[in-house]
């Protein structure tokens, strides 16, 4: 169990995340919904403690993750950013093994095993057969199954099994996806989910895409939660009206669960 | 034996055979033209073999010294455009390598206050003047969270290398008239190495600084999917960029006090290698370093012999070669 204990974090002098409280239970699949600028990532950073708050504590099993290695970290807990871009012309499969990384001694090389889960990564994902493929070249959708294949490479064992309690963070991982891919993403996450029992925190600013994969929904609004809990106790038109200052109804649509429908704007718009 | 270690090994033959043909071709090569197999012949006493003396003793410094100036600048190279996450950075583009000029000219103007005993002056002051441009580069660098853009970064070697220049003929007046024509030739970026005393005194440094680049292959490829991935993979990113500054600075300093500060090395080097070898900095690294050697050497081998007997600064060639290639990539990128 991942759990953040009244945590703060601020950059420099601009404060971001305000005592934020929040559990993310073994195989917990969280939506983690704001707008932009609600501090979303940051949190996600924390979450993965490669951020430390600045007061307050982040625990994983109940121990803190300021005291746990780097390496033994990075094996429980991966992040799939928003947007990934390369600087250099590395192929998908190359891309993938960067997972590896926390697997490796300081001069090893990735053996057959690293091959192999790298490889069952790219099937589980759906993309095994662009293995060869320059990064470079591939759509938006094809990138972030690859990288999302680069952090299941990162927690899964060697012989291709996911061991309890790891955990997948992923930031925003549709929002510059068409609707094509952003559904397809979901079912990934969710079959990730459900097949190989991977605890999933998910942040996005789409709220049908949370209402589709999320069981449970954490709102986040100037750097403080709103309100957390069950999808169905979460998403209500009053939450919504006061998280976006939008005006939605919130109707139950026979295949696909909860189904958000945007009505208008309330008051002024004030930050883009 | 693993994938990636056959593409090592392979990468490793290809260019290492190219840099061995260099380093054995070029002494052959001059005003005096020599055989490879008298130079060979033992059986002849050294005193009494004009071959073997004119290839070891006049020849081969200064062709090891173009070996030692190019790998190490060409690696240096590779690790700035790694660390900074854009392929258009080496020393030279970044200022680095005039840092490291600054550093070195004071050493050699002041010497005399300067000569601490057995120390290596020249390498050491050349490695403080390039951790001088280089604090100003990772400044810049970490003010901007996502990496130097090409712009960010032509703008601040553009300023970095006319502040130093001016500083570098500022020192300039403290030369006595003599030593000003060697300080002008050695700015040019010159090979002119009399002896291996230089070689084995900047030995120590390069070694230490490709120990550090050995280690650093592997950070600067998760550095190339950004910093917070990086991270989030289980590297100390703020130890890895601090090692690379560190080493690289010191590679350049050292390449700088023995051959001057010869441009475009990184830039010409790089990209072929890139394009041959692939991304992974294990390859590239140790690829770049090996070619960039077989091309300095080549490139002095021209400037010996273009207007022989005058015997132009390599720097002049890499120059004409890197000049145009640098603005060619330059277009190409957009």
């Amino acid at each position: 169990m991942l759990q953040a204990v009244d945590a703060s974090f601020g950059y420099r002098d601009t404060p971001v995340l305000h005592g934020v409280s929040l559990d993310v239970p073994a195989g917990g699949l969280v939506g983690l919904i704001g707008p932009n600028g609600s501090g979303k990532t940051t949190l996600l950073r924390l979450l993965a403690g490669t951020r430390l708050p600045s007061s307050g504590r982040l625990l994983l099993d109940g121990v803190p993750l300021a005291a746990k290695p780097r390496g033994e970290l990075a094996r429980r807990i991966a992040v799939v950013p928003q947007e990934s871009q390369l600087a250099f012309d590395y192929s998908v499969l190359e891309v993938v093994l960067m997972g590896r990384y926390p697997h490796l001694s300081v001069f090893a090389v990735e053996g057959p095993g690293d091959l192999a889960v790298a490889r069952a990564a790219l099937e589980a994902t759906g993309v095994g057969a662009l293995e060869g493929r320059p990064f470079s070249t591939l759509s938006g959708g094809e990138k972030q199954r690859v990288i999302i294949a680069g952090a299941l490479a990162q927690i899964w064992d060697p012989a291709g099994a996911t061991p309890a309690g790891q955990i997948l963070l992923l930031d925003e991982p549709t929002a510059a996806l068409d609707l094509k891919y952003q559904l397809g993403i979901a079912a990934l996450l969710q079959s990730l989910h459900a097949e190989r029992g991977l605890t999933i925190v998910v942040s996005t600013h789409d709220l049908a895409f949370a209402a589709r994969v999320c069981r449970t929904l954490v709102m986040l609004k100037d750097g403080r939660v709103l309100a957390s809990g069950a999808l169905e106790d979460v998403l209500t038109t009053a939450r919504i009206r006061e998280l976006y200052g939008v005006e939605a109804e919130v109707v139950r649509h026979g295949r696909s669960g909860l189904l958000v429908v945007p009505l208008a704007a309330t008051g002024p718009e004030d930050r883009s | 034996m693993s994938p990636i270690r056959g593409r090592i090994v392979r990468a490793v033959l290809m260019f290492g055979g190219a840099a061995l043909l260099t380093v054995i071709g070029a002494p052959l090569i001059g005003s005096t033209p020599i055989s490879l197999r008298r130079a060979f012949d033992w059986s002849v006493p050294f005193a009494a073999n004009p071959d073997a003396q004119i290839f070891f003793i006049a020849r081969l410094p200064r062709t090891l010294a173009g070996a030692l100036v190019g790998s190490t600048l060409a690696a240096a190279g590779v690790v700035f455009q790694g660390l900074l996450r854009n392929p258009l950075a080496t020393p030279f583009t970044l200022g680095v390598s005039a840092g490291a000029a600054l550093g070195a000219m004071v050493a050699v103007t002041f010497s005399p206050s300067l000569a601490w005993a057995g120390l290596p002056v020249a390498p050491l002051a050349s490695f403080a003047g390039s951790i001088l441009a280089v604090a100003v580069v990772y400044l810049l660098a970490t003010a901007r969270h996502r990496g130097l853009s090409t712009n960010t970064l032509l703008l601040a070697g553009v300023t970095m290398n006319a502040f130093f220049s001016a500083l570098i003929l500022f020192v300039q007046y403290f030369a006595d008239f003599a030593d000003t024509f060697r300080i002008l030739r050695w700015l040019m970026g010159d090979l002119d190495v009399s002896s291996y005393t230089p070689l084995l005194s900047t030995l120590p440094l390069v070694g230490v600084a490709f120990a550090a680049f050995a280690w650093l292959a592997r950070p600067l490829n998760l550095l190339s999917l950004g910093s917070d991935a990086a991270e989030s993979r289980g590297l100390d990113v703020t130890r890895a960029q601090r090692v690379a500054f560190v080493s690289a600075s010191l590679a350049t300093g050292a390449a700088l006090s023995v051959g001057g500060p010869v441009g475009f090395i990184g830039i010409i080097v790089t990209p072929p290698v890139r394009l041959i070898v692939g991304a992974d900095h294990r390859i590239v690294l140790p690829a770049s370093a090996l070619f960039g050697a077989a091309f300095l050497v080549a490139c002095d081998a021209v400037s010996r012999t273009i207007m022989a007997p005058l015997e132009l600064p390599v720097g002049i060639i890499t120059a004409l070669i890197g000049g145009p290639f640098f603005l060619w990539l330059l277009v190409r990128r957009k």
